[in-house]
């Protein structure tokens, strides 16, 4: 094992990390002025809207762009895919650093915070609910294991590493196990509501919709995070892993928009798509913005082999999933006269949920070999 | 009431008679000790203007003209008490119970305010304590502790015209079904509440179209937690099968790596 050293030519203060630390500080104060107050008072959810913007973007946004760390493993040690081995651990690491993130999510969103274990003795097993919580705390206990080598290593803990590396590929399996079940229940949430949620995202598959969609943007994400830590870290970035990472996402696209079309035409509700409601208009830029547009960029070559080309796909796949996963939610909600708007707190929150996001991912590559394992595996 | 304690209880609603009095909104209110909530002037005389945590029962007011005048029709709103409820199935911890009686109780004491319930709901009738610090769902019991006493619901009790019956679901579903027969014309043939969301122990009889008076009308005939069901029964073999296809997989695509890597 080669010997570890600190980046030392990149120093965690920067312009950069300060705005962070900042916003981290207002979501703290929104924070704290939640739990004084209650969820009335912090935010604009109501009897009509419960579920608001933590719901969507912190819970249902937030565990689907973690998705790359199930994808980036599956491809790495299920399918032998070497090529991707430099990037397990940056997207192992994103991951672990996304359902941490969730789960503060979570316990500020629910109405009891200091009763968030309930679900994991008071057993209901016929709930979506219960499922999604049990997932969710098992596999970021997965992704923690997942993620102890570059730990170790710095450490020097060879014995314990042994062991861990020994598990690897039962450890691998349960993750993305796990990550099939509780991605596909996150679309399953919206099943029991049939009268309520608008007919151009309610469906039977929504649990496969759900779980497709993460797949692309998961693998997005691990795009994006690698250009973007090249950039910070003044690290050369690999080409062919961006380009095949770009034909995985416009492949699985292409899978998606075909189930998507599918399932409205069997549902006789195609037409919809184009009656000029306000859901329709949001339908449509969802599909043209997120899915289509970034799935004819990747399929160019010439885009997949840019990094401005690869980097705007992926931010439309993100900007699409936001987009259903938003749409899904207030679509179930929204009509007659119903207003939902989020209040500065529960902006400020999400804002500072994804700045810690970034503080810790920052603060993990500098000073344990996230990167390195490329290296230090020869 | 002995003999009716094991069977399961339901409540026939006959809009026909209702006068608009609140007489149950305010007897409702002050058996279960509901305080009360500052509202505001819509222009319209329902108030508040819908359900909330501290209203677990209330008319509606919707105004129609006829003949030149306006006229009312008087909607009394509260839990419907699901056969097979999405509340019950979408809750994590189990806080929601049916219980074999009819009631779908709470525990407070159980729910961590994820709020699911609110979202399953077709009825949207699990209310919030938005602003309260340690808030958690209310909604109608049924009046539970007054049944187990012997004693029928508080709004029924009360109900000067007689508009609802409480009895046995058997009871007022017979009764319902033989009003509408007898009187055909004066009632819709609907009895709501019979077959929406899998069927429900408070039934309603209308003499105008339900869709007028706002009742959801696209509501499946189904339980709806056989739709949630679906998927969630399907991980056993999800998980196994998973494991399986991903180790053969794995098994297949790394032969004979190991060696070469510990050389």
């Amino acid at each position: 094992m080669a010997a570890y050293k600190e980046r030392k030519n990149v120093s965690f203060f920067s312009r950069g990390t300060m705005i962070l630390l900042i916003l981290l500080g207002i979501a703290a104060f929104a924070a704290l002025y939640r739990f004084t107050y209650g969820l009335g008072a912090a935010t604009d959810m109501s009897d009509k809207v419960p579920w608001g913007l933590w719901v969507a973007f912190d819970v249902l946004a937030g565990v689907a762009l973690a998705a790359g760390g199930f994808g980036i493993t599956a491809a790495v040690y299920i399918f032998n895919m070497k090529k991707y081995k430099p990037i397990a651990r940056p997207a192992i690491l994103t991951a672990f650093i996304g359902y941490l993130i969730v789960i503060i999510g979570l316990v500020i969103d629910i109405g009891q915070p200091t009763r968030f274990w309930h679900p994991l003795v008071m057993w209901q097993h016929k709930s979506i609910m219960f499922e999604v919580v049990w997932c969710i705390s098992l596999y970021t206990t997965v992704l923690a294991i997942e993620f102890t080598p570059p730990v170790l290593e710095r450490l020097r803990w060879t014995g314990l590493l042994k062991i861990i590396k020994f598990f690897t590929y039962p450890i691998v399996i349960a993750g993305i196990i796990l990550s099939f079940l509780h991605q596909s229940s996150l679309g399953a949430f919206f099943l029991i509501m049939p009268s309520k949620l608008n007919a151009l995202w309610y469906s039977p598959i929504m649990p496969q919709m759900f779980y497709i969609s993460a797949i692309a943007v998961g693998l997005s994400m691990v795009s994006i995070e690698s250009i973007v830590s090249a950039w910070a870290f003044k690290r050369e970035y690999e080409p062919g892993i961006i380009k095949g990472l770009g034909k995985g996402v416009a492949i699985t696209l292409l899978v998606y928009l075909v189930v998507k079309i599918a399932d409205l035409i069997v549902r006789g509700k195609f037409s919809m798509v184009f009656d000029g409601s306000t859901a329709s208009r949001f339908y449509l830029i969802e599909i043209f913005m997120g899915v289509i547009i970034p799935m004819i960029l990747l399929s160019t070559q010439k885009i997949r082999e840019s990094i401005g080309g690869t980097f705007i796909s992926a931010m439309l796949v993100v900007g699409g999933v936001l987009m259903n996963r938003f749409n899904t939610n207030f679509f179930s909600q929204v009509g007659n006269g119903v207003s939902y708007f989020p209040t500065w707190r529960e902006f400020a929150i999400t804002i500072g949920l994804v700045s810690l996001g970034i503080i810790l991912y920052r603060l993990a590559v500098i000073f344990l070999p996230v990167f390195e394992e490329a290296e230090a595996e020869h | 009431m002995a003999k009716n304690e094991k069977k399961p209880i339901g409540a026939l609603i006959d809009l026909t008679k209702c006068i608009g009095c609140r007489g149950c909104q305010i007897a409702c209110k002050s058996w279960n000790n509901r305080a009360v909530k500052k509202t505001v002037m819509t222009g319209n005389f329902t108030n508040p203007i819908d359900l909330n945590s501290e209203t677990y029962t209330m008319i509606k007011y919707v105004e129609k003209e006829q003949d030149a005048l306006m006229e009312w029709d008087f909607i009394k709103v509260q839990c419907m008490h699901c056969k097979n409820p999405a509340c019950v199935s979408a809750c994590p911890v189990g806080a929601f119970q049916k219980s074999p009686e009819g009631p779908v109780m709470y525990e407070p004491e159980k729910c961590i305010g994820c709020r699911y319930c609110m979202m399953a709901c077709p009825f949207q009738i699990p209310k919030y304590e938005w602003e309260k610090v340690s808030p958690v769902v209310q909604k109608c019991t049924f009046c539970a502790e007054r049944i187990s006493e012997g004693l029928i619901p508080a709004c029924v009790k009360t109900c000067p015209p007689k508009a609802i019956i409480f009895g046995t679901y058997e009871e007022i579903l017979a009764e319902a079904e033989k009003r509408i027969k007898e009187n055909p014309k004066k009632y819709v043939n609907h009895i709501y509440g019979k077959e929406e969301a899998g069927g429900t122990s408070w039934l309603y009889l209308s003499s105008v179209p339900f869709e007028t008076l706002g009742f959801k009308m696209n509501i499946p005939k189904r339980p709806l937690p056989d739709l949630t069901w679906a998927s969630l029964s399907k991980i056993p073999v999800t998980v196994g099968s998973l494991a399986l296809i991903l180790s053969a997989i794995a098994y297949i695509r790394n032969r004979g790596e190991n060696n070469k890597e510990e050389k």
